[in-house]
């Protein structure tokens, strides 16, 4: 890449809206998951009973089970949300960037 | 009891990932070896498809970038759900219920931070192997050797794991010698690689991605069925048959400093596996790669669920049942220990819910579950050799495809040579380390410099170079003073290092030594790369330059 070309992106107001709103989405979206699951085994090493409570009186399922689960779905969701917004907002802006950059 | 006590402490280490513990021979499984026979030859004429589509070395290290995100997402769940996990995880599930879950989860969560930090940048930076990226704006030749001495290492490692547990296994499933079982894995993995590259490699994998999660969706439904689907009632009869500590946390996660160890170690060395980081580069474009992982994370999660009924279904099905009860086990050690040991739940649940038929069909998955994983591995580690090494580090970039490509191939059959002679050499030793130290080099090595190389600019060659090999350095060392080699393995009394994962240690010493490193680098050339990390940027942003075949 040429540097008069690094130049005219690098202060293409698209491409600093660009950067900014997707690393801070991204990093939002990474500090939820390490939030959820850092929470999850540090509560087990803190007080393995909380998990171990019953879900109900008398039941034998833990609220482990459905937290356990839980976990692994928001896993999911997440990527869900990346992709979806990554895919559209994102690669428009993209595509955007990469027009102007070659069209002037 | 000690035994199956002792089977299961070393499984506690990393049991997802390496089978351990001795096993015995079974007698020969014909229809399973019928299944297996089938399977072979499709994916034999699969390699052959493949053998004439790979003329240059973009088809042979990424499929010419032609996989879609679905496709890739089958591979890379295909790579993750090896044989061990299967039977593995859905064996601690067994043996010690919840805390199986908890372990499986710490598998998972690696894969959305991929997505959000690394995979489209990989993309749009690399072409056919992660230190294409790590080495993008720094000094080839030290920065590449590292890279690669990363990778081969981890693939080594993780290869042994896979090949020891592929021989015990396949003893136990098809009643082979373990040498022979050991010999045809290696064999056919080379002939899949060298012919077929990744092409072959990459629908290898998600044919049996597709068949491993079929089986395991029919084996969880029939259980569930059993109890009308509902779990309470499948839960409280594996109490009834063990206790309810089952239903909770156990001791795999036991104090603070292990637990974020633990997550540490699997989150960024999944990021820094060499296998699963090059299956970026065969998917087109960012778009793709993202939506790869969706699918991965999805497949995998979807996995994880399945080996947790599996499990369960196991602990009600199996367990106690005269059936697949180790009579002269029993004998010696009390209990109830299961034919072939716990690693085996599985493979007994199929047959308690699918009879003959569908134990062939799950045994001849598991091996090819085996055969597609060292297949991803071996073509990585000879990516590592030939493009790394051979082509940017000898060659210093001056060689043709065509030339790499047979430099390629060679490493194959030498890898493959390797891997069936430590494989047997490691025939009765304790491998449960094996994986968990891979995935310590992958985090403390590979992810730090990959990360740092994309996101800070001011990393330099000599930052990278100290810290990433003191990360290296310091993962290797902890994990030999530690419980699971300096104990388990080498024999000793007491560990030196306390903790079973190091990463906590060894990662923040990556770091730390990177930026150390780098910033105290006030060389003409640490000044050149500072500046060349403009242009790297906005390529790892917009993918401007990355399109198609890119040479850079």
């Amino acid at each position: 890449m040429k540097q008069e070309m690094v130049d005219r992106i690098k202060n293409d107001p698209d491409f600093i809206h660009l950067v900014k709103t997707r690393s801070s989405f991204a990093w939002t979206l990474t500090i939820v998951m390490l939030v959820i699951y850092f929470g999850f085994v540090l509560t087990i090493a803190f007080d393995p009973s909380i998990l171990g409570a019953p879900m109900s009186a008398g039941s034998v399922t833990t609220i482990g089970i459905p937290v356990g689960v839980a976990v692994i779905i928001s896993a999911f969701i997440l990527t869900g949300i990346y992709v979806r917004r990554a895919n559209g907002e994102f690669d428009e802006l993209t595509a955007k960037i990469k027009a102007k950059a070659k069209g002037e | 009891m000690k035994a199956l006590l002792a089977l299961l402490f070393s499984m506690a280490a990393f049991a997802g990932e390496a089978l351990t513990g001795a096993v015995e021979k079974q007698p020969l499984n014909m229809s399973a070896i019928t299944m297996f026979v089938i399977f072979v030859g499709a994916t034999l004429g699969i390699t052959y498809w493949a053998a004439k589509r790979t003329k240059t070395a973009k088809d042979f290290y990424t499929a010419g970038g032609g996989i879609t995100g679905f496709q890739n997402g089958m591979a890379i769940a295909g790579d993750y759900m090896s044989a061990a996990s299967f039977l593995g995880i859905s064996a601690l599930v067994y043996g010690k219920g919840y805390d199986g879950l908890i372990y499986s989860i710490g598998f998972l969560v690696g894969w959305p931070i991929i997505l959000f930090m690394v995979a489209e940048q990989l993309r749009n930076l690399g072409k056919y192997t992660f230190a294409d990226v790590a080495s993008y704006r720094l000094r080839q030749t030290p920065i590449r050797t590292l890279a690669a001495f990363g990778s081969i290492v981890t693939v080594i490692l993780y290869l042994i794991a896979q090949m020891v547990g592929a021989g015990k296994l396949i003893q136990l499933l098809f009643g082979l010698d373990y040498e022979v079982a050991v010999i045809l894995v290696g064999v056919l993995m080379i002939l899949y690689v060298t012919f077929g590259g990744m092409l072959a490699t990459t629908w290898v994998q998600i044919i049996k991605a597709f068949l491993l999660l079929s089986g395991a969706t029919f084996m969880a439904v029939a259980v569930m069925a059993h109890y009308n689907f509902n779990f309470e009632t499948l839960f409280s009869t594996a109490v009834s048959m063990k206790d309810q500590a089952i239903m909770a946390p156990g001791k795999l996660v036991s104090d603070p400093i292990s637990a974020i160890s633990l997550g540490i170690a699997l989150m960024f060395g999944t990021a820094g596996l060499p296998h699963i980081l090059m299956r970026f580069f065969t998917v087109s474009d960012a778009k793709e790669a993202r939506k790869s992982v969706f699918y991965a994370t999805g497949l995998i999660g979807y996995f994880y669920i399945l080996t947790f009924i599996i499990g369960f279904g196991a602990i009600v099905m199996v367990f106690k049942n005269p059936q697949y009860l180790d009579l002269a086990k029993q004998a010696v050690d009390g209990g109830f220990p299961i034919l072939g040991g716990d690693n085996m739940a599985a493979i007994h649940l199929s047959h308690a819910v699918g009879g003959d038929f569908f134990l062939g069909f799950i045994s001849a998955v598991a091996f090819a579950t085996i055969l597609a994983v060292v297949s991803g591995l071996t073509l990585a580690g000879a990516s590592a050799i030939s493009h790394d090494l051979y082509a940017s580090v000898i060659k210093q970039g001056k060689t043709d495809g065509l030339m790499e490509m047979k430099v390629s191939k060679i490493a194959t059959v030498a890898l493959g040579i390797v891997a069936i002679y430590l494989g047997i050499v490691f025939e009765s030793q304790n491998i449960a380390f094996m994986v968990g130290l891979a995935f310590a080099v992958a985090a403390s090595a590979n992810f730090p410099i990959l990360f740092l190389s994309m996101y800070w600019s001011k990393l330099t060659t000599r930052g990278a170079l100290l810290g990433g090999s003191l990360g290296l350095l310091t993962a290797a060392v902890l994990v030999i003073l530690g419980p699971t080699v300096w104990v388990d393995f080498l024999g000793h009394a007491e560990a030196i290092f306390p903790y079973k994962y190091p990463a906590i240690f060894s990662v923040s010493a990556a770091f730390i030594g990177i930026w150390f490193f780098s910033i105290t680098d006030s060389s003409e050339t640490a000044a050149k790369e500072k500046e060349a990390y403009e242009a790297q940027f906005i390529r790892s942003q917009t993918g401007i330059g990355a399109e198609g075949a890119v040479e850079h």
